[in-house]
């Protein structure tokens, strides 16, 4: 694009361009935050089931005996990630900078890799979960590098906006100064349909009696 | 001929269209040397403004040569370098007699359309949707205009097409808003949005004496360009508006407010404007008027409310309480261009303003579709596009 500035002030040295694809990318992960967010809200049993998530129970009983706080179930910490997808998905489809939203998507990737990775095995009657963790994992890290390349070229492109000079202030458009001008169009009569109604002028002792209501 | 058409919501293409051609004895065809990218075509490009048809040529400010004439026409010839206002007036209906030319009785060609969405009909706007006329726009290499004996406005020599442009529209629209607060010495004048018209309206407050200007907007070189302009300026994303509003103006509020703004209100950190996307969002308000509740409240009773700033549809809320009760002022209307032209050609011949301050981007006609977006998304510090062919 041949693009010049006509006003030799502050001119612009050359366009940073708005990378649409990364945006567009930052888009489609919303809508991933989204979709996954609500699908941990409605079905976490499943999710858990997916990665592989078993139930802190024996650990839960103990630490109870113990007199402790039982860790919360499987179901329970997808719910709370799904109420966060839900809300960073929400976010990044709603906001104009999608920079910040990316960055807390790429923490909870992190959150995400390190419950998966910690939380006990599931077991199952017949020794099978149903899942992979291993998959799991490997999704877990495929995502958080797309998100890792969204969020740095979305603060590329940042850090090249603000290191352009957007300097507009010589641009007063008064070639006399703008003290000097403020009032040169002080001869101008305003037209009668424009004028403060007479109503609201300035009220002088003994003038338009009667006005009062 | 090429031209940038309106194909949809955010959706602008340079594409190639048939050459205009005379239709009406008093039309001309103009041979466009220079256009612009308006805010208000920014509501078309958001998909605001209805009646909008695919494959519509967008643009309302441009000037150019007169390169063809119609058999009735005896004010222009071929070779005059005109400006052409927006607003297409014929001159002669009572309203035009009045000075009143964007609420022309006659140049408005879908006048059925215009009476039931408004009541009644106004002007024809060149590419402004169907509902003012559906006549192609200036962004374009040729445009026809009608009314041509009457709507253009010669331009001297010795002047840029970058100083004289802007007569077309916003200068003014910016004028005019200012004018119509009747400004007195000793006024506070408040405009809100410091896009193009905004940095008009500071600049006439300015000329026209105003005691103290003050613009609230958040985006900063927009802040930064009203400041040079002579504008106390306000964040409204750092400070609160109705709280240095008041400061400045002991407690009293601003005598002047202006609405520079219009329906698409960007504020995003108060309640009524939270409602108001979501109403419109679900298609139960057309337009976003935190501006306008906000003109209402911070005014100073008596004063004067101007409103330059586009509307399309209804809004919701409205503190008409405080409205009546504070006995405000409102004026508002599209611009009566032909009325302020002659005067502000002579302020700039004069050397008392260059309009061409407010030009951030020069690009060429092609490149519009991208710029559309670089301006509604306020990025690479751009107040205002030109283009050329």
């Amino acid at each position: 694009m041949n693009m010049t500035t006509h006003n030799t002030e502050n001119t612009l040295r050359s366009v940073p361009p708005r990378n649409a694809g990364v945006h567009a990318l930052a888009r489609g992960l919303g809508f991933f935050s989204l979709a996954l967010g609500l699908a941990e809200l409605a079905m976490p049993r499943r999710v858990a089931r997916v990665a592989e998530m078993g139930e802190p129970d024996d650990a839960g009983g103990l630490r109870h005996l113990a007199g402790q706080t039982p860790l919360p179930s499987s179901q329970t910490v997808v719910r709370a990630y799904g109420l966060r997808e839900v809300g960073v998905g929400a976010g990044l489809l709603a906001t104009a900078d999608p920079e910040p939203w990316v960055w807390g998507r790429v923490a909870g990737d992190l959150l995400d890799i390190a419950t998966v990775a910690l939380a006990p095995r599931r077991r199952s009657l017949f020794g099978r979960s149903g899942g992979s963790r291993t998959g799991t994992l490997v999704a877990l890290v495929a995502v958080t590098a797309l998100d890792l390349y969204c969020a740095e070229a979305l603060r590329r492109e940042r850090m090249a906006r603000q290191a352009r000079p957007h300097d507009w202030s010589g641009r007063s458009g008064f070639p006399q100064g703008t003290e000097a001008t403020r009032g040169a169009a002080s001869d101008f009569e305003v037209p009668a349909d424009m004028r403060t109604p007479e109503l609201l002028r300035p009220w002088k002792q003994g003038q338009g009696q009667g006005r009062v209501g | 001929m090429k031209a940038l058409c309106w194909r949809g919501k955010h959706d602008v293409r340079y594409e190639t269209v048939p050459d205009p051609v005379i239709e009406e004895p008093r039309d001309a065809i103009i041979k466009m040397s220079c256009c612009a990218i308006c805010g208000s075509d920014l509501h078309l490009f958001d998909g605001f403004m209805p009646t909008m048809k695919s494959g519509d040529i967008l643009g309302h400010e441009f000037m150019g040569e007169v390169v063809e004439v119609g058999k009735g026409n005896s004010k222009l010839k071929v070779g005059d370098r005109v400006v052409v206002p927006f607003t297409i007036c014929c001159g002669e209906c009572e309203q035009c007699r009045r000075g009143n030319f964007s609420v022309c009785e006659r140049s408005n060609r879908n006048k059925d359309m215009a009476e039931k969405m408004f009541g009644h009909t106004t002007a024809g706007l060149f590419g402004y949707s169907h509902l003012t006329g559906g006549y192609p726009g200036g962004q374009a290499e040729y445009v026809r205009v009608p009314y041509a004996d009457v709507t253009p406005v010669k331009i001297p020599d010795g002047l840029s097409d970058e100083q004289v442009l802007f007569l077309g529209d916003i200068f003014p629209t910016g004028w005019q808003a200012a004018v119509a607060c009747d400004i007195q010495p000793t006024d506070t004048v408040a405009v809100w949005g410091a896009g193009p018209v905004g940095q008009f309206c500071i600049r006439s407050a300015v000329l026209l004496g105003a005691r103290q200007v003050v613009c609230i907007d958040n985006v900063p070189e927009r802040l930064a360009m009203a400041t040079a302009g002579g504008a106390i300026t306000i964040n409204f994303d750092d400070e609160s508006v109705l709280e240095r509003l008041k400061e400045l103006t002991q407690g009293k509020g601003p005598e002047k407010c202006i609405d520079a703004v219009g329906l698409e209100a960007h504020a995003t950190r108060s309640i009524d404007s939270m409602y108001d996307r979501a109403k419109q969002a679900v298609m139960l308000e057309t337009d976003r008027p935190h501006v306008l509740r906000e003109m209402i409240y911070v005014c100073r009773p008596a004063g004067v409310l101007s409103i330059p700033g586009v509307y399309g549809g209804i809004i919701d809320k409205l503190p008409i309480g405080a409205l009546m009760n504070k006995g405000l002022t409102v004026r508002t209307g599209q611009t009566h261009v032909n009325r302020w032209t002659d005067d502000l050609l002579r302020r700039i011949q004069e050397g008392q303003i260059d309009p061409s301050f407010v030009i951030t981007h020069q690009v060429s006609l092609a490149d519009g579709p991208e710029m559309y977006k670089t301006f509604r998304d306020k990025h690479d510090g751009c107040i205002k596009v030109v283009m050329k062919p």
